[in-house]
């Protein structure tokens, strides 16, 4: 297992009222994504646990594209990740915003 | 005179009718087999009660260790119901996992009025922390017992991938009543234990369709093992579970002596059978080579016509 985190500046805070959401299992090819509104609407941290060891590079550059894309102000992910692909990592953290800014909870 | 408006589900409703219950994950079972927006979980992902054992093996955890349990309303009465997460570890039950349905379990007998459901979807027991795991079934067990001597019915669901073996068999032939669909399996040894233990002439683990013959919902159905077979969809359950809640008696000494019979003469009726084929015959099923292709509908009135066999027992 490998421990990985991450902290970004934001522009703007994500949309919605929720407090939490989770989406995804944890399984082969596959990750869970915890995401709570408990920072400042001008960070966000992603903090990732996975199975998958080495691939730090490629964590950072999802990453960074992710935030620059939804622009997830004030919401912190955890991940358990089962090693999942990139692609999976992105739909994952997409859905996980979506979810956060629906409204309701 | 005006014809009245002909009401339209909300499309929530509509989706939970198509949507497969063997496909879904535990959450969206538990969020569409409910009233719509009541659900409320009990020890939710954000307080990260987490595998105390899986650290030590080098594994990734999830954050509900693999169940999700709470409270919610099932055509507005009350219930408490629990989910397993099939993908994740094959469903297995750790420590966690079970004490958050035994949990359940004895909050229910606390109040004694509230029916509790209990998807099943599991292989049995997390082999990576097995002590604590065999400990949480038998706990389960009793659990469920106790409940069911307080006067809550606990009805089981099964039709999740990884079926509902080992411990999760157990527990499942403890409930008030099951509902099954095709690829809901129930068993105790699963089909590879039983190959490497007895022998590949005893049973043929890469036979799926024997699989399904010895295992599956349909035979367990025609067993009188599961009180009520459903289609593949989350509606399906939804209204299994509504129907075994108004099926299910009082609990008590002389059910469990009903039960007990109910099994002699199945063991009686059957025990020298080779084959569910054989068994479905011996019930009086004509064409029963034929059951594993009937569409779920053709075979509910098939299986109907054989009676509800567990109807006054269990």
């Amino acid at each position: 297992m490998e421990d990985l985190s991450f902290q970004h500046k934001v522009g703007a805070r994500a949309g919605g009222l929720r407090q939490t959401a989770i989406i995804g299992v944890v399984a082969s090819g596959n990750l869970e994504v915890l995401v709570e509104r408990v920072l400042p609407d001008a960070e966000c941290r992603i903090e990732v646990k996975t199975a998958a060891v080495g691939f730090g590079n490629v964590w950072t550059a999802v990453i960074a594209d992710f935030v620059e894309h939804y622009s997830p102000g004030g919401l912190k992910f955890s991940i358990n990740d089962g090693g999942a692909r990139p692609d999976t990592v992105s739909l994952r953290l997409a859905q996980a915003v979506r979810l956060i800014e629906e409204d309701g909870q | 005179m005006t014809a009245p408006i002909k009401q339209t589900a909300p499309a929530s409703v509509e989706r939970s009718r198509t949507i497969s219950f063997n496909e879904a994950s535990a959450r969206t079972r538990i969020e569409r087999l409910l009233d719509a927006g009541s659900f409320v979980e009990f020890i939710g992902p954000e307080s990260r009660e987490v595998s105390p054992h899986l650290k030590i093996f080098d594994l990734p955890e999830q954050f509900d260790d693999g169940i999700v349990v709470g409270r919610g309303r099932l055509d507005t009465s009350p219930v408490f119901i629990a989910a397993q997460e099939g993908r994740f570890m094959g469903g297995a039950f750790g420590e966690v996992h079970g004490a958050k349905l035994i949990g359940l379990l004895r909050a229910a007998r606390e109040l004694k009025s509230i029916p509790v459901l209990i998807l099943f979807d599991t292989g049995g027991v997390r082999l990576q922390e097995a002590n604590a795991g065999e400990l949480a079934i038998a706990e389960i067990m009793r659990a469920v017992m106790e409940a069911r001597t307080a006067g809550v019915k606990v009805i089981g669901l099964i039709g999740g991938r990884s079926g509902c073996y080992g411990g999760g068999g157990l527990i499942a032939g403890c409930c008030s009543a099951l509902a099954v669909s095709e690829p809901g399996r129930i068993a105790v040894s699963g089909p590879e234990v039983i190959e490497t233990n007895r022998g590949v002439e005893e049973f043929d683990s890469r036979d799926r369709a024997l699989v399904w013959r010895t295992m599956g919902g349909k035979h367990r159905r025609l067993l009188g093992a599961a009180d009520v077979f459903t289609d593949d969809t989350v509606h399906g359950f939804r209204d299994a579970a509504l129907e075994l809640l108004g099926l299910v008696g009082t609990f008590g000494l002389d059910l469990l002596k009903a039960e007990q019979v109910r099994l002699a003469d199945r063991l009686r009726s059957f025990g020298a059978c080779e084959d569910g084929v054989d068994i479905w015959t011996a019930e009086g099923i004509a064409h029963a080579e034929t059951i594993p292709e009937l569409p779920a509908e053709q075979f509910i009135a098939v299986a109907d016509k054989i009676g509800r066999t567990s109807h006054d027992a269990r």
